[in-house]
């Protein structure tokens, strides 16, 4: 089942909250949606999930608008609401019977997806207890659970990992890399490596509107208009070493960034590559080359570029 | 099992969860049980084997409990957000508020039901008439369901659970006494119109053992507007 959102707006008051968006998501596919406070992700996910009605344009499950068929498309999406809402007092075991139900799972299947999640999500251990008296984490976890109970094709996770140690992060991550070989899965989140880590696919979003789409990969690229390389050349002094490398063509500038290290950091100029020329050099010269990297553009910066302005 | 039932057998498992269920079958059965048997005007002083006294005690006490039952359902989901997970769960607006509305009803149900050993303690007194009875009964239930309607309502409107009491109380104050005085400080039209809308007229007839379809269709209407208005206002998220 794929997700296709078409136009889609939504108006709070004079504040558009979401401003003509369309993206489509396919099945086997984990599409990750950043963008600061505000930005209108979670407006997004609830008009997905029908808790939201549509503004504006359309949202498509498997081809079946919202609009029309919402109530029944409802039974397809597993969604985690942000902050995770649950029903404290109620004991974890009861509470994933109750949402298996209300999901439309059948009475001689709860039993064994009840256990089932109880075993993905690890919570064995506290499956007896009430939920208030669980860690954040852990209620994470429940959250998880009712949102995978009835094995939906479609999953809806707004911050999936807030609350949870890194441990119980890198299994998430894990599980929801897993989910989304077969299934359809929209996060949202502030953690950019855990972008990175989880989805196939980046949507950047910003006061409503798509500001970028695209793989971790494909938006470096158009990120990247340098290239920056950082090294260190054992064997002469920081200066030599400095007035030889600016001779270079393809050297846009160089900095000295440790002095008893002899590191230094270059910027290539735009579109061209300086990692031959400075190999060429130290040869030429008899000096060691001793560390080379290149940095990436990190998404943190790219993510900061489109948000802000 | 239809998401409605679903939704009832929660609300009512935590009603006993919580303890509300136990004190409100302490203090409702405790309350009428005194005022039935022990004090004022009760059963023995009638001279007949009547309800009359239980029936017009309970009209008072589920009165004051109703709105104490509801005003949790709505108001303590939209607090905690809980309200955004249970509508995004296959079922509808109208499924959960009926769910709600049938969950305190079954409670207000099983109350009644505990009372029953008065209507067997009384037949052994003397011959009481079943028609009377068993009307009073539905009496009671359908003027609940009035109530809890007006509840449910109050407590879709605000996310304070003290709001909620406060404002179903304050409309349920209208049905039970202010129209009735209403009815008999103006004559005419506006009279006859007060004393329509007035539950007690409408409760009195109906515990003396008459059924009449207007009082029937009077607390129907009375639930059904309840409850629209409750959906509507759930939908109104929507809206802004």
């Amino acid at each position: 089942m794929n997700i296709q959102i078409e136009n889609l707006s939504k108006q709070y008051g004079y504040q558009k909250a979401v401003d003509h968006i369309s993206f489509e998501v396919k099945p086997g596919e984990v599409l990750g949606f950043l963008g600061p406070n505000g930005a209108g992700k979670s407006t997004t996910m609830k008009m997905i999930t029908g808790y939201l009605s549509i503004g504006e344009g359309d949202v498509r499950l498997g081809g079946k608008s919202v609009r029309e068929y919402g109530d029944d498309l409802k039974k397809h999406i597993g969604y985690l609401p942000e902050n995770n809402p649950l029903y404290l007092d109620m004991p974890v075991i009861d509470y994933l019977e109750f949402c298996a139900a209300l999901q439309g799972v059948h009475s001689s299947d709860i039993g064994k997806r009840v256990r089932e999640m109880v075993r993905v999500c690890g919570l064995n251990a506290e499956k007896h207890k009430k939920i208030g008296e669980l860690s954040k984490g852990y209620r994470q976890r429940v959250g998880l659970a009712q949102a995978m109970i009835h094995d939906p094709e479609i999953l809806v996770l707004d911050e999936p990992t807030t609350g949870l140690d890194p441990n119980q992060i890198v299994e998430i991550r894990k599980l929801i890399r897993e989910l989304g070989k077969e299934k359809t899965v929209v996060l949202s989140t502030h953690i950019l490596p855990e972008v990175e880590a989880t989805c196939d696919r980046i949507l950047i979003i910003n006061k409503g509107k798509i500001v970028a789409d695209g793989s971790a990969e494909s938006l470096r690229k158009q990120a990247t208009g340098q290239e920056i390389i950082k090294l260190r050349i054992e064997d002469a002094s920081p200066d030599v070493i400095m007035q030889e490398l600016r001779r270079l063509q393809n050297i846009d500038t160089v900095e000295l960034v440790d002095k008893t290290m002899n590191r230094f950091e270059v910027q290539s100029a735009s579109g061209k590559s300086s990692r031959r020329e400075i190999f060429q050099l130290c040869v030429q010269k008899g000096w060691v080359l001793s560390e080379l990297i290149p940095i990436e553009t990190r998404l943190e910066d790219i993510f900061r570029n489109l948000t802000t302005n | 099992m239809n998401a409605v039932l679903i939704i009832a057998k929660k609300e009512l498992q935590s009603y006993f969860d919580s303890l509300i269920a136990y004190i409100m079958l302490v203090l409702f059965l405790g309350f009428s049980g005194f005022f039935t048997w022990l004090y004022g005007s009760d059963i023995f002083m009638v001279g007949q084997a009547s309800l009359q006294s239980f029936f017009s005690i309970a009209y008072w006490t589920l009165f004051f409990f109703t709105p104490a039952l509801t005003m949790r359902l709505l108001a303590e989901e939209k607090k905690t957000g809980t309200i955004e997970m249970l509508l995004t769960k296959a079922v509808s607006d109208r499924q959960v508020v009926l769910g709600k509305f049938l969950s305190a009803l079954m409670l207000v149900m099983i109350a009644l039901a505990f009372t029953v050993p008065y209507v067997i303690t009384l037949s052994k007194l003397g011959n009481i008439d079943a028609g009377e009875v068993i009307c009073g009964y539905g009496g009671l239930v359908l003027m609940s369901a009035a109530y809890i309607s007006i509840g449910l309502y109050a407590s879709s409107l605000t996310n304070n659970q003290i709001v909620a009491f406060l404002l179903a109380l304050s409309i349920g104050l209208f049905f039970h006494i202010i129209f009735d005085v209403l009815a008999s400080s103006f004559t005419g039209i506006p009279a006859q119109v007060f004393s329509t809308l007035s539950l007690s007229n409408h409760f009195e007839s109906m515990s003396r053992g008459v059924v009449d379809s207007r009082d029937l269709i009077y607390f129907i209407s009375i639930v059904f507007m309840g409850l629209f208005l409750s959906e509507l206002s759930l939908t109104k998220r929507n809206l802004n």
